[in-house]
């Protein structure tokens, strides 16, 4: 793991600028390690970040230099990803998550004790620029919450007592490994017929091989699987239409970039089972045509990348990637891990085509869709790890057996990441056809008020519906499930922090998913300050077909916290209207505020203004 | 280039295979309102505008090749209404006083406000803080006017050319910018071009403005859409 070098900068009145000294023989060794290619612009930007803490005007300059950019091109990338800053973020940079799941768990004593022990506010670096202190959307820990992602590495379960140690070791330079032992755990409390381990590695591949790539797609049709990411596309189906496509050359994509809050079972698969997922890969590129492969990781899970590039590595020389593959000559497929730079929408498949491309990562206009013009234009399937890993288990066991599992509609089986109020959070894998009701029990939830299915761009629902199945057809999820108890205030606690969550996260392409969420987060703060009336919930309701217009299943999805929790809970929001006969939502003494301050002038408010 | 057919708004047209919806639409004299689209520039389908009912799914007619058989729905009540949503959005997301804006009457947001009869947005105004750049010899940048359509940053003299406009950040903080150094020494001909380029009053020329008097421009004259209608 890299562990920053540089020089911490020179501090201006206004904090830590641009104007950071990074050093510029470092930056041509960086460039030089990804030969000097555009298209590596995210791996450039990635290795500038973590190791001179920033990319500053320098880097920036080099880059622009090199790739005949404009400078501000180099920016319209960089300034797209959340873990990319042009001002300096210090030598230790904390990243804490506040998804909705860690503020339940604590998160706002843990950013007060990270405030009081560096002696900085969120959002800012310490006056001797050792520690940045940040936030971000969900890391994929929320069964063990409050949890931090510093310098790459993630520390789970935070207590006060642990932020002394860690922020102690900071300040002393300990190593980033040294602060205190990290912790991450995989919490697999169910296995199903994919994580139980009843394969020996490269058996589904030379199963495959023996037969032709058009029978491979056929098994896989039969076995009637489906993308495990939430959309629920076909697999066989994208697969023929990527093989059929003409093309320079086809690529395979895994979606790594679990970032769905409240999602965290691709973690667990890479972490547990990544064997099964390369194999998967390596089948689809024999299926489609393909001799390149890559894994589009969230950055948020950079700690992973020596245990996967070990395992890659072990496949290759097993014979299971590289050239001639298992024994099959012409056969080359070999696999490379792409990260990327803290963007939720790149979970959006052409988004992340786009990214890694080195782009700002927002979605394409379809048609053209990946499988004819994906990765640089050419033919690409972009498959969900979940998927890979059926993939595999489907060719070693069967299409029979898989469809034997699940339900009519939805074969095989499902990894739910569960999280929240309940006894037991982690990974459960259950066959599809379990109700929200079976998974409660498993989980030992009580006492529950709501529970929020497929996360934020999912659906809320209430204890009436907790029969419903999780299938495609009916509570279709890519595996994020969500408890929430009596105690919680749902409109403050889940409502508003995914609403914040869309407004960070959305590209800011299409005007409706930029500008609606924040209207929705306006009219959602009105009703928790007791001042909302009956329209505002009329008003909301008729957004969501504007949200439709969204390019992205993101903008699409982005007002489902609060439909689906007008539609479910439509008393929990009438219950907080304005009692009184009116109260006005203009606030005079605001809105006054900043002309006073700026004329010197004491308001007269008159009337109950204070 | 092979020949379709297709049906907008109930009436069959042929059309080109490689054309959008938009384009067949308008050289049959069919006005799909737009906002980020220009021609002449790549179609991107970021304001939404130009919504359509695409045999019977929501797909914006910019970005949207034609296909044989294809069935467009181009206008209805419901969306239009959705369409003026969008127009109240950006009023609301945005700083725009018509009154003084050196593109009232030239401007296609204000034109559209106007098409679609908006007085007062349903929307709470976000008043946000935004900056006049007017750094550069040539150009302002009022980002205070700006919408985002990202007009600017798609026209390019050149494919392999440096990119001198850009989005910066994303969310609700994106905003324009473009390379002060490359575009130094831009002629006004070049300036005037990009401000050309730019639906609103956010690329404004330096010295020059107000050539022809309010009330005597495009849209003063004549709705938005009329010259695509042949109404004029």
């Amino acid at each position: 793991m890299s562990e920053k070098q540089f020089q911490i900068p020179n501090r201006s009145h206004d904090g830590y600028g641009g104007g950071c000294s990074c050093d510029n023989s470092k930056i041509d060794a960086i460039l030089t390690k990804y030969n000097n290619d555009r298209g590596r612009l995210m791996d450039i930007l990635i290795e500038i970040q973590d190791s001179e803490g920033c990319v500053g005007e320098e880097a920036v300059a080099k880059i622009a230099e090199v790739f005949n950019m404009s400078k501000v091109d180099v920016v319209q990338t960089l300034s797209f990803y959340h873990f990319f800053s042009q001002k300096f973020r210090g030598k230790y940079t904390v990243y804490l998550n506040d998804s909705a799941v860690a503020e339940m768990m604590g998160r706002d004593e843990i950013a007060k004790a990270f405030e009081e022990a560096v002696g900085c506010k969120f959002g800012s670096v310490s006056e001797d620029g050792k520690i940045g202190l940040f936030n971000t959307s969900c890391i994929g820990m929320n069964d063990q919450e409050p949890s931090a992602i510093i310098n790459q590495r993630v520390f789970t379960k935070l207590t006060k007592e642990k932020i002394l140690k860690i922020v102690n070791g900071m300040k002393n330079d300990y190593d980033v490994e040294d602060l205190i032992g990290t912790d991450v755990q995989s919490n697999i409390l169910l296995q199903g017929p994919i994580l139980t381990k009843d394969t020996e590695v490269g058996e589904a591949i030379k199963k495959a091989i023996s037969t032709s790539p058009e029978s491979v797609i056929e098994e896989i049709k039969q076995s009637n699987l489906r993308g495990r990411g939430g959309a629920g596309f076909p697999t066989a189906l994208k697969w023929r239409f990527c093989r059929n496509a003409e093309g320079k050359k086809h690529y395979i994509f895994c979606n790594a970039d679990e970032g769905e809050p409240g999602t965290f079972k691709d973690r667990v698969i890479l972490t547990e089972r990544p064997r099964l997922l390369f194999e998967g890969m390596t089948i689809a590129g024999y299926a489609i045509g393909s001799d390149e492969g890559i894994l589009y990781l969230r950055y948020e899970y950079k700690f992973m990348e020596k245990q996967l590039e070990e395992v890659l590595q072990e496949l290759r020389d097993k014979g299971f990637l590289g050239k001639n593959i298992a024994g099959l000559d012409g056969f080359d497929f070999d696999i490379r891990i792409q990260f990327g730079g803290g963007a939720y929408v790149c979970g959006e498949e052409s988004a992340l085509l786009e990214s890694a491309e080195g782009k700002r990562g927002e979605p394409r206009d379809r048609p053209p869709f990946p499988v004819v013009k994906g990765y640089l234009q050419q033919p690409t399937a972009v498959n969900n790890v979940e998927t890979f890993c059926s993939v595999a288990k489907i060719m070693h066991k069967g299409a029979k057996w898989y469809r034997s599992l699940g339900t009519l509609d939805s074969t095989g089986s499902k990894l739910v990441s569960v999280s929240g109020d309940c006894d037991r959070p982690g990974i459960y894998e259950i066959e599809w056809g379990f109700t929200v009701k079976d998974v409660l029990n498993l989980v030992g939830a009580k006492d529950v008020q709501a529970v929020q299915v497929g996360g934020p761009s999912g659906k809320c629902i209430a204890p009436s519906e907790f029969n419903r199945k999780l299938a495609y057809e009916d509570l279709a999820t890519g595996g994020s499930i969500i408890v929430v108890n009596n105690d919680r205030d749902l409109l403050n606690d889940i409502v508003l922090n995914f609403l914040d969550f869309f407004i960070e996260e959305s590209c800011g392409s299409c005007v409706p998913c930029r500008a609606m969420t924040v209207q929705y987060k306006k009219k959602i703060q009105k009703i928790i300050d007791g001042k909302g009336v009956k329209n505002d919930i009329t008003q909301m309701l008729s957004w969501e077909k504007v949200m439709h217009m969204n390019r992205c299943g993101l903008g699409q999805s982005a007002c489902n916290p609060v439909i689906s929790t007008i539609n479910n809970f439509r008393e929990l929001y009438e219950s907080k209207l304005q009692k009184e006969e009116y109260i006005s939502q203009f606030d005079l003494a605001a809105a006054v505020k900043e002309s006073c301050e700026t004329a010197g002038r004491i308001p007269n408010l008159g009337g109950n203004h204070e | 280039m092979s020949k379709v057919l297709i049906t907008i708004d109930g009436k069959g047209f042929l059309a080109d295979s490689e054309k959008t919806v938009l384009e067949v639409a308008k050289e049959n004299h069919i006005y799909i309102p737009t906002l980020c689209n220009l021609e002449g520039i790549k179609p991107q389908g970021s304001c939404r505008i130009c919504t359509c009912m695409i045999d019977g799914r929501m797909m914006t007619a910019c970005t949207t090749p034609v296909n044989n058989g294809m069935v467009v729905v181009s206008k209805t009540d419901e969306l239009d209404k959705l369409r003026s949503k969008i127009v109240e959005l950006l009023f609301a997301e945005g700083n725009h006083f018509c009154p003084a804006c050196e593109r009232s009457g030239n401007c296609e947001l204000q034109a559209l406000a106007y098409l679609y009869k908006i007085m007062v947005p349903e929307f709470d105004y976000i008043f946000p803080n935004r900056d006049v750049d007017a750094s550069h010899p040539k150009l302002i940048i009022d980002h205070n006017r700006c919408i985002l359509c990202k007009r600017c940053i798609r026209r390019k003299r050149e494919p392999e050319n440096p990119t001198w406009f850009v989005f910066e950040n994303r969310g609700n903080k994106v905003k324009i910018n473009f390379d002060h150094e490359l575009t130094s020494d831009m002629d006004d001909e070049l300036a005037q071009k990009a401000m050309d380029t730019c639906p609103v009053g956010a690329i404004i020329r330096k010295e020059k403005g107000y050539d022809v008097p309010i009330g005597r421009r495009k849209y003063d004259l004549h709705p938005i859409g009329n010259d695509i209608e042949g109404k004029e």
